[in-house]
């Protein structure tokens, strides 16, 4: 008997995002990823001054707020050949460590924990064993010490209030308590354990609010911190009070300290201590084996890869002795498809596109009313299909371990390798066997929650270093904070292209740029969810969203029991989606908007 | 359950109560009167329940809400509710999040908030579906039975970037879509979190949504222009600006207004009560303010030119009659694009400072 689910919405994500699955003989046989929403915003930006396009294309996402922005004047920068002062370029690193360590956090906590952590079964542990065992979940480096903040009162207090706020409107609570599959066998955390998980859950929930403080002393807010193009705004005076000065800098640093505590002494242990109790998942949603990464943190200018802290590469079916190159100019590399989207192009519907010389020509034909079922026959999102060399990639945490480990990062080594032993040992012991847990085991959906942890300590790490930097260079006398050369747009060619690629915390995410009489003409973003969320490609090939659920088990289909719901999710939130990210760039009229004049001036 | 009698059993003591009650109050600009009737109302009242949709939005609403920062307000404001569906932050998903829904909203017909984040596509029935339901349907049907509609944020309030030319999906604000319900705009790309708590607030506490200015926005918190609340104004007084970024007026922090700064007609709370706890806002952080609260703001654009290019705005010299309008604005209780927009000095700023840049002004790299 064969099975259709629907998910839709996905909750616990960015955005809006619709899964359709088909299963039978207890498996998911056929997933079909959906991206629901739409905005216009690479239209909106077309004919407006380059220096303003950060703001417009930052608004394409609030939780990765900073990084559109941050890849926005990165594009025009190269476009008009603007070289940024190195602090501009530390803080740059730092607000962009800032958003890495945060945003994963909160994923791991507030979008996915619940996914693993039974909240009602944590209601019935004792306090005193949930204390003990979270002293005994310790961190992977001897640098830091267990997590102090575990006492059998703090969990009774945990206890205590989740218990008053579930019992104030158990039908319809945001846990959904009556109707949503807590104490299904899928969740498979003791009570003690469960208990440990809802208290770091509050407390990510506090400490998150003082990660994004350090883009408010730089960017002046957050969400939406300000960037400039040319450098920063935020001018360094040492010896005046309005200025990026000895208290702000001393407060930034407090902030990583602070950032470097919680992410290694809390959430990477909590993530190994977690998934360890789910070790037949290491074989599941691992989806598709090609691992894409553009590399960021540079500790000198975007054009010197080799300054930066994070490596650019790709990895072919999962082959970890070749680091691959990326090309971002060969047209026929990087290239977007949308034979299953809602679109057409002028060259042919089953064409790819390099982003330089796109087009998005509107071609809605979807359902025009509510609807059941989209189905794979039909074009079915309103993601484009990106491809490199014809080739489906993975982009994201799992995609940088896997390029900086074949590359040999030796960062990246050495805690890749600690984390892999500590899971291993932690696996066999609470399940009491050999659980069989390989370097294979990274590719599947709790590696790829392992290998973001990893990432957060590693950008801690990066913003420490960036920060130590930006010291030293003023030490040395250097307060230069922005570059104002190339500001006034009488300095700026007739044409000018450009293009950036970053390593947003989802993943790789290009944007492209053309200037033309000092007007933006075309801007197309090749962002982290449209490489993992997008329908399938002309030769059939599926995206990381839909490969990676491909024979995932499925529980309780006859009875429509939601624990079908809880395993489908479970790796759709390993990826982290973020839908408004990758449906950004639909016109309505059916114009061609993404056709750039190749112009020799 | 009272929210007082969730705060007992939760530990706190009634002094911190109180002091909640104090910081609530003050930041709505109450007497000692009023904040009695913030600790009445939460002694006694029931929790309000919330829907919270998200249509055409960045989630950055939301995200900023999660940073209320007094420690009473971010940890207990999400308890002072009950936030029966927000999908966003919720465990359950697909229909088991949807029969939530439904259920909340049968059982609290005509007494929920629908809160907003987002602005509703007219284009086209696929611009933004949920569960195979077009947004403009699902806003409907749920704004038919609330009590009073919060608009999150520029997109729900004025369409934000999305409603930007050409606004290629036909993108609405709530206000446009709905009549007969009161509708709350609480404007900036995010609001300050402090500002979306202090609007629940006031509410659960009076039972009434607060006074709104003639753009729907709430007067405690929109009444007053960024510009007479900064803390750089004596240097716009006192004629001290910024010429070029990173300049040496720029490492004094001088006033911004010829880098482009909106402050001059933008509304909103950041000189006051500043972003994250605090810590700074976009002025003090060096970058012009580009004016997130306004309706349209994305249209004003260029950012870094000085508002007299920007059609329709200008701005007088002096400190007292900037003073003055400023005070006529309050009273007067009206849009105040109006009030700035009759008084154009530029021409005393222009012959009291150096602007404009010197072509070769440069500084080295």
């Amino acid at each position: 008997m064969e099975y259709k689910i629907v998910v839709d919405p996905v909750t616990r994500i960015e955005g809006h995002l619709r899964m359709e699955a088909v299963a039978s003989g207890g498996r998911i046989t056929d997933a079909i990823s959906t991206g629901t929403m739409v905005r216009g915003i690479e239209i909106i930006v077309k004919d407006r001054d380059p220096r303003d396009v950060w703001a417009f294309v930052m608004r394409v996402c609030g939780v990765c707020t900073s990084m559109h922005g941050l890849s926005s004047v990165r594009s025009v920068e190269n476009a008009l050949g603007i070289d940024i002062p190195h602090n501009a370029q530390m803080v740059r690193n730092i607000m962009l460590g800032t958003l890495t360590t945060r945003d994963h956090l909160v994923h791991f906590y507030q979008l996915s924990a619940l996914d693993w952590v039974d909240i009602v079964s944590a209601l019935k542990a004792d306090p005193a064993e949930a204390s003990a065992i979270a002293r005994t979940i310790s961190p992977l480096s001897e640098a830091y010490t267990p997590w102090g903040e575990n006492s059998p009162g703090y969990f009774a207090d945990v206890q205590r209030k989740v218990k008053r706020f579930l019992e104030v409107n158990p039908d319809n609570n945001l846990f959904s308590t009556n109707r949503w599959c807590w104490g299904s066998k899928l969740y498979k955390l003791p009570p003690a354990v469960n208990l440990v998980g809802l208290g770091h859950y509050l407390q990510a929930l506090d400490f998150q609010r003082e990660m994004c403080k350090i883009q408010t002393i730089f960017g002046g807010k957050n969400p939406h911190p300000n960037y400039l193009v040319g450098g920063m705004a935020c001018a360094v005076n040492m010896q005046d009070p309005n200025a990026i000065n000895m208290d702000r800098l001393s407060f930034v640093q407090q902030k990583i300290q602070e950032i470097n505590e919680f992410v290694n002494r809390v959430y990477l242990p909590d993530a190994i201590a977690v998934l360890s109790f789910y070790p037949e998942w290491a074989r599941i949603g691992g989806g598709v084996r090609n691992y894409l990464s553009y590399g960021d943190f540079p500790m000198t200018q975007m054009n010197e890869l080799d300054s930066y802290l994070s490596k650019r590469g790709i990895i072919m079916d999962r082959n970890m002795n070749a680091v691959e190159e990326f090309d971002p100019l060969a047209l026929d590399g990087l290239q977007e498809f949308v034979n299953n989207s809602w679109y057409k192009y002028s060259v042919g519907k089953d064409k790819g596109l390099h982003p330089s010389v796109g087009e998005t020509i509107l071609d809605y034909t979807g359902p025009g009313e509510d609807y059941d079922w989209l189905g794979p026959d039909k074009p079915y999102s309103w993601i484009k299909t990106p491809r490199y060399r014809g080739h489906a990639m993975e982009v994201g945490p799992l995609a940088r371990l896997a390029v900086n480990y074949a590359a040999k990062d030796p960062g990246m080594v050495e805690i890749a390798d600690a984390a892999l032993a500590r899971w291993r040992q932690m696996a066999d012991k609470f399940n009491g066997r050999d659980c069989g847990l390989t370097f294979d085991s990274w590719f599947s959906t709790p590696g790829r929650m392992i290998a973001r942890a990893i990432d957060a300590s590693r950008a801690g790490r990066f913003m420490q270093m960036a920060y130590d930097s930006l010291i030293a260079n003023i030490k040395a006398g250097d307060e230069r904070m922005f570059n104002s050369a190339r500001w006034e747009p009488s300095s700026w060619p007739a044409d000018a292209k450009g293009y950036s690629l970053n390593e947003a915390p989802r993943g790789a995410n290009a944007h492209y740029c053309h200037i033309h009489n000092r007007k933006m003409v075309n801007y197309q973003m090749v962002v982290p969810t449209t490489w993992n969320g997008s329908p399938r490609d002309p030769s059939g090939q599926r995206s990381p969203f839909e490969e990676s659920l491909i024979g995932t088990p499925v529980a309780g289909i006859e009875q429509s029991n939601p624990e079908m719901t809880l395993e489908i999710i479970r790796t759709l939130h390993s990826f982290d989606p973020c839908m408004a990210c990758a449906v950004h760039l639909y016109d309505e009229s059916g114009t061609i908007i993404h056709r750039i004049n190749i112009e020799n001036q | 359950m009272t929210f007082y009698e969730e705060l007992k059993a939760k530990g706190y003591t009634r002094r911190q109560f109180l002091k909640f009650c104090g910081i609530m109050g003050a930041m709505m600009g109450l007497h000692q009167t009023g904040v009695a009737q913030i600790v009445e109302a939460l002694e006694t009242k029931e929790r309000v329940h919330v829907i919270w949709e998200h249509f055409q939005e960045c989630t950055c609403c939301s995200e900023s809400f999660i940073r209320a920062s007094h420690p009473l307000v971010g940890k207990i404001l999400l308890e002072l509710l009950s936030l029966d569906y927000d999908d966003l932050l919720m465990a359950a998903a697909g229909h088991v999040a949807e029969q939530t829904k439904e259920a909340s909203i049968r059982q609290h017909y005509g007494k929920y908030i629908l809160c907003v984040e987002g602005s509703i596509p007219t284009g086209s029935f696929g611009y933004c579906t949920l569960g195979g339901r077009s947004a403009k349907e699902i806003f409907d049907e749920e704004a038919r039975g609330a009590a009073a509609i919060i608009a999150w944020g520029n997109c729900a309030s004025s369409g934000c970037v999305q409603g930007a030319r050409p606004n290629p999906t036909k993108a609405r604000p709530v206000h446009k879509l709905i009549s007969g319900k009161p509708v709350i705009n609480v404007q900036g790309c995010p609001p300050i979190a402090d500002v979306m708590a202090g609007v629940i607030t006031y509410y659960i506490t009076f039972g009434r949504i607060p006074e709104l200015d003639a753009m729907g926005r709430p007067r405690m918190f929109y009444g007053r222009r960024i510009h007479d609340t900064c803390y750089r104004r004596a240097f716009y007084d006192a004629g001290l600006f910024v010429q070029s970024f990173d300049d040496e007026n720029a490492k004094k922090g001088y006033c911004l207004y010829y880098m482009g700064c909106k402050g001059p007609n933008t509304f909103n709370s950041c000189g006051i009560i500043k972003w994250n706890d605090c810590i700074s806002y976009p002025i003090q952080s060096g970058h012009p303010c580009i004016g997130c609260a306004e309706p349209g703001y994305f249209d004003q654009e260029p950012f870094y030119e000085h508002l007299p290019s920007v059609p329709g705005i200008g701005i007088e010299a002096t400190a007292d009659k900037i003073g003055a309008a400023a005070t006529v604005a309050a009273l007067a209780g009206v849009s105040v694009h109006a009030v700035v927009t009759n008084i154009q000095k530029r021409k005393l700023i222009d012959n009291n400072t150096e602007y404009p840049l010197k072509d070769d002004q440069v500084d080295g790299i």
